[in-house]
């Protein structure tokens, strides 16, 4: 199959306008009668409702949560880049767009990334517009500061807090749409399938997850925007209920899914202290300007202190290895965050790991508070060492932090072309549950401008082409592709309650997050991601064998909900395996220890895998046909990176 | 599972099959608890044991369990959110526990808040205030520059702090009369404050107090107890801020209500 990713042609700066004249227009009159439907509500889901019912149309919108404000987009911390350069210090939109190719190690498509920064610098006046309180500085303009390793400053944060800053003004827009009539919302509902009737997207399946109530929506178009799929480690820093089903169940039913193994793990993180852990907290990783990340020299020390036989403040200096500042002199324990989380786990992996666990590494602010003064220190990083007080229960202003990595952010999702639409006609995908913009690796502080910037600016125009294109006239639910959904969905709920069998959810999840982890992780090889392919195909087996799920459908039912999103991590986990294997190159969040320089660092082949790797689903235990899209670079140069 | 903890405790937790059923208080061993786990992963720890028996889990609500998304809502020996200050529940680790201690556990008690089913609630109410008028009317494109207008550091600083709400409900939980004044003067303060807000002011201020008595919550009586276990600390100045509001809409600004 030929994917066209449908990138306009002309001049890099010139595409996005030229496109946006060349799309249809609905008729202002005729915008009420098109129903479109947006699951989830996020960054960019809010922002594309909202939108969207401003411009005319009629808007159905979901979450699974109790509010629509409770979105996992709630919960960034560091910021939102955008090229607006107030600061005077070289910033641009090409800027922008090149730093965010290369962080991604060249494997996103340069039209999309260039329209990302472009429209960067009207998300922030929307932000603004709609009262959201970013930092200022005394002269009562916008604060600015650098990030994730940037030369310039462009990024605008809220304190510690900007995902929620930016949900509640998405939220507000949303509410004033709700309160106007133009957008229906439904809380606490999961949409379970989604309805493709003569080839195109019409409607979804959903489960009113109080009651049981299962529900056929229909709409001229369907919008994912359910976030992403880092779950699948069973740890991570995502929310608890944060999942693929919407993504996973569409990718069932005819799209794409595309880079699944891209996936970012974020270097300081706080350790796990035990098998109850049941989620992962991540510090900034602003800590790294001032902390030495550090491991001991032996695996006997290192034993020693996880038995509490030497502390670690009587630990000799030449006992400790510095292992970052050794191997990379001039970056130090600034390297970006995949070399960062590698070399932790590396050497966990010798044995040297240290607390309780043995899975950790030390960040020591030792040397910054005898040249700074504890009070430095704490002005800079106050809130961030309370946190870890308050979770560890230990002072790291007299001992060292304990890190390590954990699972962030999936590159991977939805294979989309320009116009954000999958392969399925009348089938979107926005925000993190597609794969389009950052290819391999994202940078800090790109997240929440990608979300927004597909919901307030770039759906708005590319959707009205498609339903200009197919009219306004009333979606036919007789059509019996929607009864077969329903059944489709009911049928499988029925399945999962006759699981009455010995293992709970959880155990299959974490076992699952166990293989994933530790193969197809932060180092992943061709002999590992085989076995993981088998450990996975018996894990499925038994599941649907041996699960125990309780309670019935026609009521609140946790255990129930737990069961099918977990169904759909061990599928996709399997689907990830396979995309890992194929790809026989390092690149970004992707390290495959075959492909490596001569100092150990991610090689990437960009004669044979400069391509989107965009996965077709082809029926139930038939493997998925690969289908690739070439990546061209016409503006940007493809370089090795390097820090030493 | 194991979970290699020394502490044993006693649960008392409510128990409710749905809105329509009479609920009560049923007790539970949790053994074996470390110290080292948060409070949620101590219910997942009992959860777990349940489903190993058969028994239905106990149902709470809980999703970021890193203090930001406001889903969590356990009124834990008396208190929202537990005995330590300016934290959710899923912040609280079991250190904040003594060993053999019997710990109670309910939902949030509000005629407002109905319970959905065990200690989970419905908070849809927050949401149809925050319709009402908890906005600035743009629509997306067409404004102007982020640089346009300057706002005071002190004023953004102030906005900000009304604006970190999460919007959990603690406050009404809290208060004897299941007031939400607390979390509806939040949100009209972060607005009143900035410029941006100025054009609905005092419409916004009177719709979404209209809002909040038609969604049958208590009256303030300044007891103070919302600011106390709000877990971002959010301040009963806020409070003022919207009286002031909503009574000049009342008294000298109707002109301003009716055309906002």
């Amino acid at each position: 199959m030929i994917l066209d990713a449908k990138i306009p042609a002309g001049p890099l700066a010139e595409k996005w306008s030229k496109h946006k004249f060349n799309l249809k227009l609905v008729n202002p009159a005729n915008k009420r009668k098109y129903n479109v439907i947006v699951v989830g509500t996020g960054l960019a889901g809010a922002s594309a409702a909202a939108s969207l019912a401003e411009l005319g149309y009629n808007v159905t919108a979901f979450c699974f949560q109790d509010s629509p404000r409770r979105a996992h987009s709630i919960a960034a911390q560091g910021g939102i880049n955008a090229a607006k350069n107030y600061r005077n210090d070289g910033d641009s939109v090409y800027r922008l767009f090149y730093d965010t190719i290369k962080g991604g190690d060249y494997r996103a498509r340069e039209g999309n990334v260039y329209r990302l920064a472009e429209v960067s610098v009207n998300i922030i006046d929307q932000c603004v517009a709609q009262g959201v309180p970013f930092a200022r500085e005394y002269g009562g303009l916008l604060d600015n500061r650098s990030f994730g390793g940037s030369q310039v400053s462009r990024t605008f944060y809220a304190r510690g807090q900007t995902g929620q800053q930016l949900l509640l003004g998405a939220y507000s827009a949303l509410n004033r749409q709700i309160h106007e009539g133009k957008v229906k919302m439904y809380t606490r509902t999961e949409m379970l399938d989604v309805v493709v009737a003569d080839g195109k997207a019409q409607g979804i399946i959903t489960r009113n997850l109080i009651t049981g109530a299962i529900e056929t929506h229909a709409g001229h178009a369907v919008l994912l925007a359910t976030g992403g799929y880092g779950n699948v480690f069973y740890l991570s820093t995502n929310a608890m209920a944060s999942n693929v089903t919407a993504a996973w169940r569409a990718h069932k039913r005819g799209a794409f899914f595309a880079n699944p193994c891209y996936t970012q793990i974020h270097p300081t993180c706080i350790p796990v202290s035990g098998d109850h852990q049941s989620k992962l907290t991540l510090m900034s990783e602003s800590l790294r300007n001032d902390g030495r990340v550090w491991a001991p020299k032996t695996p006997e020390l290192a034993q020693k202190l996880r038995k509490g036989e030497l502390k670690v403040t009587d630990l000799k200096e030449e006992d400790r290895d510095y292992f970052l500042e050794r191997k990379y002199p001039s970056f130090g324990n600034l390297v970006p965050r995949d070399v960062a989380s590698r070399n932790a786990k590396e050497a966990v992996d010798e044995g040297k790991g240290v607390g309780g666990s043995g899975v950790a590494v030390f960040l020591d602010f030792a040397e910054s508070i005898a040249r700074l003064g504890e009070d430095t220190v704490r002005a800079k990083y106050g809130n961030l060492f309370d946190m870890y007080m308050q979770i560890t229960d230990e002072n790291p202003y007299k001992v060292p932090m304990r890190i390590y990595p954990a699972v962030h952010y999936t590159m991977g999702g939805l294979w989309v072309d320009y116009n954000l639409s999958t392969n399925v006609p009348g089938l979107y995908c926005l925000g993190e549950a597609n794969f389009s913009d950052h290819g391999a690796n994202r940078l800090g502080a790109s997240a929440l401008m990608q979300g927004l910037a597909d919901g307030y600016f770039v759906i708005p125009y590319t959707l009205g082409d498609y339903l200009a294109t197919i009219g306004p006239k009333a979606i036919d639910t007789n059509n019996p592709a929607f009864a077969q959904t329903k059944k489709d969905v009911t049928d499988r709920i029925e399945k999962l309650l006759a699981l009455r069998g010995t293992k709970t959810v959880d155990e299959y999840h974490r076992e699952l997050g166990h293989i994933m982890w530790e193969y197809c992780g932060m180092a992943r090889t061709e002999d590992g991601l085989t076995k993981a392919k088998g450990l996975i195909a018996s894990l499925k087996a038994d599941f649907w064998k041996n699960a125990i799920v309780l309670g019935e459908n026609e009521e609140f039912n946790s255990s129930l909900e737990k069961a099918g999103r977990v169904a759909d991590f061990i599928e996709l986990g399997a689907l990830m395996v396979e995309d890992a294997l194929q790809r026989k190159e390092s690149c970004g969040g992707h390290f495959r220890v075959e492909s490596q320089t001569e100092e150990g660092e991610a090689l990437r082949d960009d004669d044979n895998f400069a391509y989107v790797a965009a996965w077709e689903y082809k029926g139930e235990d038939v493997p998925e046909v690969l289908n690739k899209e070439p990546l061209v670079y016409e503006n940007v140069k493809l370089t090795q990176r390097s820090y030493k | 599972m194991s979970t290699n903890g020394n502490m044993n405790l006693t649960l008392k937790v409510w128990r409710q099959k749905n809105a329509q059923s009479e609920g009560s208080m049923v007790t539970y061993k949790a053994d074996g608890i470390s110290p080292d786990m948060s409070f949620l992963e101590m219910l997942d720890v009992v959860n777990e044991d349940l489903i190993h028996k058969g028994d239905d889990p106990i149902h709470f609500d809980h999703d970021c369990r890193e203090g930001i998304c406001g889903m969590c809502s356990l009124y834990i020996n008396g208190q929202p959110h537990g005995p330590k200050r300016a934290i959710t529940t899923c912040q609280l680790h079991m250190r904040s526990f003594k060993d053999g201690e019997t710990i109670t556990i309910e939902p949030w008690r509000a005629a407002a808040f109905p319970v959905v089913k065990d200690l989970a609630v419905d908070r849809s109410a927050f949401d149809r205030i925050q319709q009402a008028g908890g906005y600035v009317s743009v629509n997306t494109g067409g404004v102007p520059d982020a640089n346009e207008i300057a706002i005071p550091k002190v004023i953004a600083d102030e906005a900000f702090n009304s604006a970190t709400c999460i919007g959990c409900g603690a406050c009404v939980a809290a208060c004897k009369n299941a007031s939400a004044m607390l979390f509806v003067s939040a949100k009209i303060s972060q607005f009143a404050l900035l410029p941006q807000g100025q054009p609905e002011r005092y419409s916004r201020a009177q719709a979404m107090v209209a809002q909040m008595d038609e969604e049958g919550f208590g009256s303030c009586t300044n007891t103070g107890a919302c600011e106390a276990e709000c877990p971002k600390e959010i301040s009963l100045t806020n409070i003022g801020r919207m009286n002031n509001d909503y009574l000049s809409a009342k008294l000298f600004r109707q002109e301003d209500v009716n055309r906002g």
